[in-house]
């Protein structure tokens, strides 16, 4: 017999080895997939790998890719530090990408279109994460369930945008018309995709960081979530930090959807988010809520992304293998996380 | 006004509730089951997928619908199993493990498809579950072409709601599914094995959840598309709380939800003015939203929903 017990603490070592565990025990077990779909399970990791850090191009794509989770990422590691399930990542994001798209159409000078496009884009995300906060707070709906549903009222009501008001009148494509050129985020490394919003990714995540450890919000977002019963003793309107982690919550989501419009698709699209708003549960879990380990979370599954299309032209694995590892990883690193909390003992079984 | 009321009372709109409505009660009753023993099943949506593609599969492989039943019920217990396995044997977070598990099967679901099927043009598709009538309760006027020209699977459903109700409230494994869910303390002094009850409760919920994939795959579209599932899960969850726990108003909270969804398929089939068909696909969500609001005031849930049990602590 095995039992779980209660470790009295957690040696330091295990912050970093956890999701580097939980990391190999998924590539581990996504190998049967591969084997499979009858490709070698060492080539078709190589050609991810290759793909999404083999060279410098490659590594800028991949921070494209990461810089969404990243902010979705700290959305929800804020977020579920106050114990504010917010599983609504993904409709803040769409509505945070509409709204910087509606700004981004209006011609002014570049540096203020992107200024204006962020406030827009955060303040749609947070109004949007308001809802399921106010009806906890408010109504005692299930903060979890009304996330959730909001994410495909989002969905539609972007739909109808770009299928009716906002649809390409030249193509006749559900897309909204492109943004300014003048909007546009300014590229970085020439050649690349590598734009101005992954860098504002790279830098939310200190901030954040900051934020939760260093400042009184922070603070009382941690006790809100830890104790709430400990922070309303302690004199902490237990419902007023749950409405301003919601907005935080909400406006870094929306802004992941504001550096999709106007560094990656510079207009609005039904796909523009292939689930990054679930991912960064994935991110933040593999995080353990820590702003700082969002970063590299986002790189390591942006990676995993962008790797699995080429390894699917290499090998024919469907890339939705990707989709499977985002799914193991999490599973693996929640039962990894088991691991920081408690010990495994053998006990004998008495006879 | 009196055109609404004549659209509503029509055959086609009644039948039309009932097949919307028959893998939502299948769904609400798993989740229910689930967290009357006090786990929160957030893997619905995945597993509702997973099962419409594996039943689908196994139809089209073997050529027999009921083994595609056969094959989704499995598939949704597995997941189940693998719920119960992180949630009470481990004592994860319910939460971010559901959607551990959505996004897991989720993810099978689609690299499974292509891999048996590759990437077609035309997605394929069985000849899924034909309604057959059923004699003498068929001929009841209105309700009887409507509700008793049906799939199997349909009166499957409606079987499920009172033998639920029955097995929930009439039997021991019912009253420790119960007691599991609100005093697991009290239910293991008692002799009753909550990590066993919580395990059973929660693949028993897969089974049904199994069910609800199954005909949406096999009767409704006959065919394995990635939104097959399209929300239905969530919504399901929300059925749960608008239906109070409870096998009979949840079947009924079902049963409206489904209401809401035909009368607004009816209103964009009416191309009514120049109202966009999205707002009409919104509606039945923020009908749900709008009725937790409401509902949630007087709900209460089972006590011991979130909440793992192990023996060793207080």
């Amino acid at each position: 017999m095995f039992r779980l017990e209660v470790r009295s603490s957690t040696p330091a070592w295990f912050n970093l080895a956890l999701p580097l565990l939980a990391i190999g025990a998924t590539l581990v077990l996504c190998s049967g997939l591969i084997a499979l779909a009858g490709a070698g399970v060492m080539e078709a990791y190589g050609v991810m790998f290759s793909a999404s850090l083999g060279d410098s191009y490659a590594i800028t794509e991949t921070l494209v890719r990461a810089a969404p989770m990243i902010f979705t990422g700290l959305a929800v590691a804020v977020a579920f530090r106050a114990k504010f399930w917010n599983i609504g990542a993904e409709g803040q994001l769409l509505a945070g990408a509409v709204a910087s798209c509606a700004v981004g159409a209006i011609p002014m000078p570049g540096p203020l279109a992107i200024l204006l496009m962020a406030i827009a884009g955060a303040a749609a995300g947070a109004a949007v994460a308001l809802i399921p906060a106010t009806l906890r707070v408010k109504f005692k709906v299930d903060d979890v369930v009304s996330s959730l549903l909001l994410n495909s009222v989002i969905y539609y009501a972007l739909m109808a945008l770009i299928e009716g008001p906002w649809k390409d009148s030249f193509s006749g494509y559900p897309i909204s018309p492109p943004i300014e050129d003048s909007a546009n985020f300014p590229v970085l490394i020439e050649g690349t995709r590598l734009h101005l919003g992954v860098v504002a990714a790279l830098v939310a995540a200190p901030i954040i960081w900051f934020l939760i450890v260093r400042t009184t919000l922070g603070f009382r977002i941690r006790v809100t979530g830890e104790n709430p019963e400990a922070a309303r003793y302690g004199g902490i309107n237990v419902q007023r930090v749950l409405l301003s982690t919601a907005l935080l919550s909400g406006a870094l989501a929306g802004l992941a959807g504001v550096g999709e419009v106007g560094g990656v698709h510079f207009q609005v699209m039904s796909d523009i988010s292939p689930g990054y708003g679930y991912s960064g549960i994935v991110v933040a879990m593999l995080a353990r809520l820590n702003p700082l380990g969002v970063v590299p979370a986002a790189i390591f599954l942006a990676a995993v992304m962008t790797g699995a299309e080429a390894m699917s032209r290499a090998t024919g694995v469907p890339a939705f293998l990707s989709d499977v590892i985002q799914g193991t990883a999490l599973l693996a690193m929640l039962v990894a996380l088991l691991f920081t909390a408690y010990r495994i003992r053998r006990v004998g079984v008495a006879r | 006004m009196s055109a609404v009321f004549e659209q509503i009372f029509q055959v086609g709109f009644l039948a039309a509730i009932i097949r919307i409505a028959t893998p939502l009660a299948f769904a609400t009753l798993g989740e229910m089951f689930s967290e009357r023993a006090g786990v929160l099943n957030l893997g619905i949506e995945g597993i509702m997928l997973l099962s419409a593609m594996t039943g689908f599969t196994a139809t089209s492989l073997s050529g027999s619908l009921w083994i595609g039943v056969l094959v989704a019920v499995l598939t949704g217990m597995l997941m189940g199993a693998l719920h119960a396995l992180f949630t009470v044997a481990l004592g994860l977070s319910q939460h971010v493990c559901g959607i551990g598990v959505t996004l897991f099967s989720s993810g099978l679901a689609y690299f499974l498809y292509r891999l048996i099927f590759g990437q077609q043009s035309v997605p394929p598709s069985i000849k899924g579950f034909e309604t057959f009538s059923i004699p003498g309760l068929s001929s009841i006027p209105v309700l009887g072409p409507a509700v008793f020209n049906q799939f199997a699977l349909v009166y499957m459903a409606i079987l499920a709601i009172p033998l639920a109700a029955f097995v929930l409230y009439r039997t021991p494994w019912g009253l420790s599914v119960r007691m599991v869910g609100e005093n697991p303390r009290a239910a293991d002094s008692a002799g009753v094995s909550v990590i066993a009850t919580r395990f059973q409760a929660v693949i028993l919920g897969g089974a049904l959840m199994g069910l609800a994939g199954a005909f949406l795959s096999m009767a409704q579209f006959n065919a394995f598309t990635f939104g097959v599932v399209s929300g239905r899960g969530w919504v399901a969850i929300a059925l749960v709380v608008f239906g109070r726990w409870d096998p009979w108003r949840s079947a009924g909270a079902a049963l409206l939800f489904a209401f809401v969804d035909a009368l607004q398929l009816r209103m964009q089939a009416s191309g009514l003015g120049h109202i966009p068909y999205e707002a009409f696909l919104m509606l039945p969500f923020i009908f749900t939203i709008v009725a937790m609001a409401v509902m949630s005031r007087n709900a209460v849930a089972p006590s011991a929903l979130l909440k793992p049990f192990r023996r060793e602590e207080r």
